[in-house]
């Protein structure tokens, strides 16, 4: 950055390990932090929340499940809708059974069992690998689906087959439901997200973390020195089932209301699967930047034909749209295949010399 | 217990026994239905074992192949003519990809190359529905539907498909003789193109040229990990295989948990196989070292 690290001497471990070394840093994150807790519900008006800040927040938190799953570990999985919506159909049935039951500690609690079947999908990860891995969770995703469909107890035997957010109030506040405002279901998602950010980068940076990279980078050489395979590929799979129930839970009951399974399709695992691509594999950072790239993109490609005065017939726009998104993704792709955070991370150390490089 | 150990273990089978000819109907139909997913595997084991990427775009690419060639014939082009122009735009589609997305990315990871390619698949199916609407388009090339003659057709089509694939096989390898890299992607991602013709043509006309036919991509890829990547051989004998178990699952045992189980049996097939040779059915032996 503009800031250097010159004369911030440690002096302690504690302030060697700090998860923002450089105290400008801390200072421009806590700004950020305080900004989207304070100044965001204030400023942004329904639609921007409804429409672009509570999907992006959601789907961060989809997409740090993700990376941590094919980013660090090297398991790539593109069962993602699948375990979001036994994260939902979990929420909805504990939420039913157990009225008072805070619905946070629903979230957390489908947390848990998503990450239980999340341990079971990736049992398979002990034999196979790479690409047999991904259509292999391919299973899990169509399986989990059908599940849902099929058994109405899932639904409470709703002849819909829809689930809906139940009203329920955290500390006389409204928090899901019909009757939760936009500013409150965004605080909400931006907590979760932002405990949630702190767990991953702590677990990366970790000897958890490392393993991981291990067994991604070489897992023969890993196992060799001593990581123990089975244990570690599993822990993956089950914190990042964790990360994806969590936030399948919050898709249905902070940002859609309702849904049935088709909201958690195939689409939903290759979304979050571009935007931890095109975020960045194996950095924190990126998991949120593709998460703003991919919401962003639709928002704007819809956006623009309107405000260039084009009217343009609904399906044509459509598959202009299919065919912007697609382009820009292989764009990327090719300008930079380690994604946004790289891009970041490349502006930060031309930051340092300017203006003066050498 | 027993009731329901009897109703998985021995009821289907008695139910199979107990009327032959409704058995073999739905096995043909099952073959019937594996041999288009062994198409489609066969497109993505081509371009898989030359260069290495997984082509999540082989569906849309079978279904583009398809409305390229009903859009021309309705436009009042004679069948021939039609399927010579369809194949000059499949190889110039080869030829694009190859230059626009493959080329920059050579020697990137094998996850980049694949998120390509699904982004190549949004791609054509914008501009494929651009070009010639998106509309569900009846394509009629003289084959034959009804559920006996389908017999017949098959020895046809599985000559078809053996005699393309040979050609390819040998050209490919011909040509990986000093050859360089770039042809022989363009080379493969024709050949690609032309099985998808070959395809689009099989499944457009059973059930009519429409977007659905881009997902039978999801389809050949339990077949993919059943026969193994690399293996053309296993790519047609894994379609069969899971055409038919597909079949037989959702006929004979599908009743018992509520139907409709043909979309994950498939993969639970393929993964249950998997567990026991992670290479396929005849996929190269995976040797690893460090």
């Amino acid at each position: 950055m503009i800031y250097r690290e010159a004369g911030q001497f440690k002096s302690t471990y504690a302030s060697d390990q700090a998860v923002f070394p450089i105290r400008q840093d801390r200072i421009v994150v806590g700004l950020a932090v305080a900004a989207a807790v304070i100044a965001v519900p204030l400023v942004a008006n329904e639609y921007w929340l409804q429409a672009v800040l509570i999907p992006f927040l959601i789907y961060s938190l989809a997409a740090l499940g993700l990376n941590l799953l094919t980013g660090y570990a090297g398991q790539v999985s593109l069962g993602t809708g699948g375990f979001m919506a036994v994260g939902a159909y979990t929420t909805f049935k504990l939420t039913s059974a157990f009225p008072r039951l805070s619905v946070l500690l629903a979230f957390l609690l489908a947390g848990l069992v998503t990450a239980l079947v999340g341990l079971a999908f990736g049992l398979p990860s002990l034999r196979i690998k790479g690409f047999y891995l991904a259509v292999a969770t391919l299973a899990a995703q169509f399986f989990l689906l059908w599940l849902f469909n099929k058994v109405d107890w899932f639904t409470d035997y709703a002849s819909s087959g829809t689930i809906t957010a139940p009203p329920r109030t955290v500390a006389g506040i409204m928090v899901t439901g019909p009757a939760a405002t936009a500013p409150v279901r965004y605080l909400t998602a931006l907590a979760f997200v932002a405990v949630f950010a702190l767990v991953a980068k702590n677990l990366v940076r970790g000897r958890v973390g490392r393993s991981w990279m291990a067994i991604r980078d070489r897992d023969i050489a890993a196992e060799i020195i001593g990581v123990r395979p089975l244990r570690t590929k599993l822990l993956a799979f089950t914190i990042s089932s964790f990360f994806c129930g969590v936030a399948g839970a919050e898709y249905v009951f902070l940002y859609l209301g309702g849904a049935e399974t088709l909201a958690f399709d195939i689409n939903v695992s290759f979304l979050v699967l571009f935007m931890v691509i095109i975020g960045g594999l194996g950095s924190i950072l990126g998991s949120f930047l593709g998460a703003a790239f991919i919401v962003m993109v639709p928002i704007f490609l819809t956006n623009v034909p309107h405000l260039l005065g084009l009217a343009l017939p609904v399906a044509l726009q459509k598959q202009i749209e299919l065919m912007v998104f697609g382009g820009l993704i292989i764009l990327f792709l090719i300008v930079e295949p380690h994604g946004l955070a790289r891009l970041w991370q490349i502006t930060k150390e031309k930051l340092r010399l300017w203006p003066f490089p050498y | 217990m027993l009731d329901v150990l009897y109703g998985v273990l021995v009821g289907p089978v008695k139910d199979m026994a107990g009327s032959p000819a409704f058995l073999a109907e739905v096995v043909i139909g099952g073959l019937a239905a594996g041999l288009m997913y062994s198409l489609v595997a066969l497109g993505f084991v081509l371009i898989y074992k030359a260069s290495g990427v997984f082509n999540f775009a082989q569906g849309v690419m079978v279904l583009f192949a398809a409305l390229t060639l009903v859009g021309l014939m309705e436009r009042g082009a004679p069948l021939v003519l039609a399927l010579l122009l369809t194949m000059a735009v499949m190889g110039a589609l080869a030829f694009a990809i190859e230059r626009v997305v493959l080329r920059p990315l050579v020697n990137q990871e094998q996850i980049i190359l694949f998120m390509a390619t699904i982004g190549l698949n949004f791609f054509l199916e914008g501009f494929g529905e651009l070009v010639w609407g998106s509309n569900v388009k009846k394509l009629d090339v003289g084959i034959p539907d009804s559920s006996f003659m389908v017999w017949g057709v098959q020895v046809n089509r599985l000559e078809l498909t053996a005699a393309i694939t040979a050609a390819v096989l040998v050209a490919v390898m011909a040509l990986s003789i000093g050859i360089p890299l770039n042809t022989i992607w363009i080379v493969v991602w024709s050949a690609a193109g032309l099985v998808a013709i070959v395809a689009g043509i099989m499944w457009g006309a059973k059930s009519g040229v429409q977007f659905s036919l881009s997902l039978i991509a999801l389809k050949a890829l339990p077949v993919l990990i059943l026969g193994g990547f690399t293996s053309v051989p296993g790519a047609i004998v894994g379609g069969l295989i899971i055409g038919v178990g597909e079949k037989l699952a959702e006929v004979y045992w599908g009743p018992l948990v509520g139907g409709a189980i043909e979309n994950w049996f498939a993969y639970v097939l393929a993964l249950a196989f998997l567990l026991v040779r992670p290479q396929g059915l005849f996929g190269e032996r995976i040797i690893e070292r460090v």
